[in-house]
């Protein structure tokens, strides 16, 4: 039975809502633009890393609930965690948003939230901005990432 | 925002429009969406297709398929037969001289290109100056930049004012002996302001320079006739006419087109080759190279045979009413902003809501059944004027009713309640 709700849990509009990590980091060592040009979604990641850990990070930027929450949810996500975890984390997110595959519930935690989106494939874009800027910084690539 | 005049516009419903058995032409809306009854708000982007139209494309395919201007065979001698009998009602429905100023080509994009390309590249030089609008879709600003930047001419802007009307008196200071192009939209895809183009094409002409009026928004909505507004190029797509896609019209005046030079080569367009060189086919082949889209131009003259006999006076009106009745149902709405208010305009509701974003508007509505298009409407300097990254557009047809306003509405109120 189809509910709007599936794609637009709590949890999602709860980050659209008040988006965690929003803002400018002084002093990030990493700064990188997403873009998705089919939507004019726009974002800034801000990004610290140190002894191979992301130490703080943060983004700013307009887009839809989807885009927005899904940043707040990884930047949350992605505090503390090392390089390594990281990688392996955007690579989770990435079957959950595009597969009916399994998926780590566990791992994922909240972000599980966007599972939703997978049936909606005009809006996996909205969730995997971020993740693909993201990635990009960390393989420290500094051309703005657009999704295409 | 302000909320917008509804006013000036007819209030009563033509007795003779039918919408019932209107209805019953176009099969698609008896579809349903997510377990709902589709309510089909997103005309501006394409047209839904009556089943005259269907049925004449697949008559075409089942009786008389054949290559045209070609073959010495029957089928052939029918398809080119009833292709040419399009060109025809494309000439009278636009009121032309003639068919040989009807060329078609793919869609109104193409036809732009195709002016831009054979007549600016070929006319135009360093100095020289392009007239356009900050109202313009992409299709109506990238083929000009691209000539502005292969030539050397300057590309000016008309702006528009906060309502989305655009401000004449900028026009009349950019306007120059140096002005050599002038390309406008008829009426604005984001924001259905309907532009004073008679005024814009008269006072270019004071200049010298050519016009080239986009219509892709305008001819399923508005009589045009071309020698009234004088312009020298009218363009406009089937699809959005309720025909085919990929099939679209470049009107252009005779003496003009005479003097422009092939936009592409190939079999069709010429009368004689040899290795040395080629001559090229009268008007309008001369613009139709290879093999065109027959089944298209076909369905065409079934969709002008359809509006014609439906009316299209009557149609702007019972669409302009349900405009008035969707503008004051949505002005109750808390918290929605209107985007593009012109005290002359069509059909086109684009909106915003305090909090939501238009994607997620139209994700929601899509829910509920409800198409509309949610994005910067291949307009993002009209975005950009406003400061806003999209809005949510609702676009009618006269196939659409105030029981679709009211679901738009209550689909509305839907998103409000996910987000709040």
């Amino acid at each position: 039975m189809f509910d709007i709700k599936d794609l637009y849990q709590e949890v999602i509009v709860d980050h659209n809502r008040s988006p965690r990590n929003f803002g400018k980091l002084e002093n990030a060592d990493t700064t990188l633009e997403g873009f998705n040009p089919l939507c004019g979604d726009k974002l800034t990641l801000y990004l610290k890393t140190a002894n191979d850990k992301i130490s703080d990070i943060a983004f700013d930027g307009s887009g839809c609930a989807i885009s927005v929450a899904s940043a707040s949810l990884m930047t949350d996500a992605m505090k503390g965690k090392t390089l390594d975890e990281a990688e392996t984390l955007f690579n989770e997110f990435h079957n959950l948003v595009t597969t009916d595959d399994d998926y780590d519930a566990e791992l994922l935690g909240k972000l599980a939230a966007l599972a939703g989106v997978k049936d909606y494939p005009a809006r996996v874009k909205c969730a995997s901005l971020c993740w693909h800027t993201l990635h990009s910084a960390l393989q420290g690539d500094n051309t703005p990432v657009k999704t295409e | 925002m302000n909320k917008p005049d509804t006013a000036n516009n007819i209030i009563n419903t033509p007795a003779t429009f039918d919408i019932e058995n209107i209805r019953k032409d176009f099969p698609i809306l008896n579809e349903e969406v997510h377990g709902k009854p589709l309510v089909y708000l997103d005309n501006a982007a394409t047209s839904q297709k009556p089943k005259q139209v269907i049925e004449t494309l697949d008559a075409y395919y089942r009786e008389s398929n054949s290559n045209i201007h070609r073959g010495v065979h029957t089928l052939s001698e029918k398809a080119t037969a009833i292709y040419e009998k399009a060109r025809d009602k494309v000439k009278e429905f636009i009121n032309a001289d003639s068919t040989k100023e009807i060329v078609f080509v793919r869609g109104a994009t193409e036809a732009i290109n195709l002016v831009a390309q054979s007549l600016g590249r070929n006319t135009l030089k360093a100095g020289d100056e392009i007239i356009i609008t900050e109202l313009e879709h992409h299709s109506n600003i990238v083929p000009w930049q691209i000539l502005s930047e292969q030539t050397g001419a300057k590309l000016n802007y008309i702006p528009i004012n906060d309502a989305g009307e655009l401000i004449l008196e900028e026009y009349e200071k950019l306007l120059s002996d140096k002005t050599r192009i002038v390309a406008v939209g008829h009426i604005s895809n984001a924001l259905g302001t309907i532009n004073p183009i008679k005024t814009i094409i008269d006072k270019a002409h004071a200049v010298g320079a050519k016009v080239l009026v986009d219509g892709a928004q305008a001819v399923p909505h508005t009589r045009i006739d071309v020698k009234e507004l004088g312009c020298d190029f009218y363009v406009f797509s089937g699809h959005k006419l309720f025909g085919p896609t990929g099939i679209g019209v470049l009107y252009g005046k005779e003496s003009i087109l005479e003097s422009m030079p092939p936009y592409q080569g190939g079999g069709d367009m010429i009368q004689m080759v040899t290795m040395e060189k080629s001559t090229y086919n009268v008007l309008p082949y001369k613009f139709e190279a290879g093999t065109p889209h027959i089944a298209g131009v076909i369905g065409l003259g079934a969709a002008i045979d359809y509006v014609t006999e439906l009316g299209l006076e009557a149609a702007a009106q019972y669409e302009n009413e349900l405009l008035n009745y969707a503008n004051e149902q949505a002005s109750q709405v808390t918290g929605l902003n209107f985007v593009g208010t012109a005290k002359n305009k069509t059909s086109i509701l684009s909106f915003t809501l305090n909090g939501i974003h238009p994607h997620d508007i139209g994700t929601i509505l899509d829910g509920e059944g409800v198409a509309i298009r949610a994005g910067h409407h291949c307009a993002m300097p009209v975005m950009e004027r406003f400061n806003i990254p999209a809005t949510a557009r609702a676009s009618f047809a006269f196939y659409n009713t105030r029981q679709e306003v009211d679901a738009l509405i209550q689909a509305i109120d839907k998103c409000q309640k996910v987000f709040n």
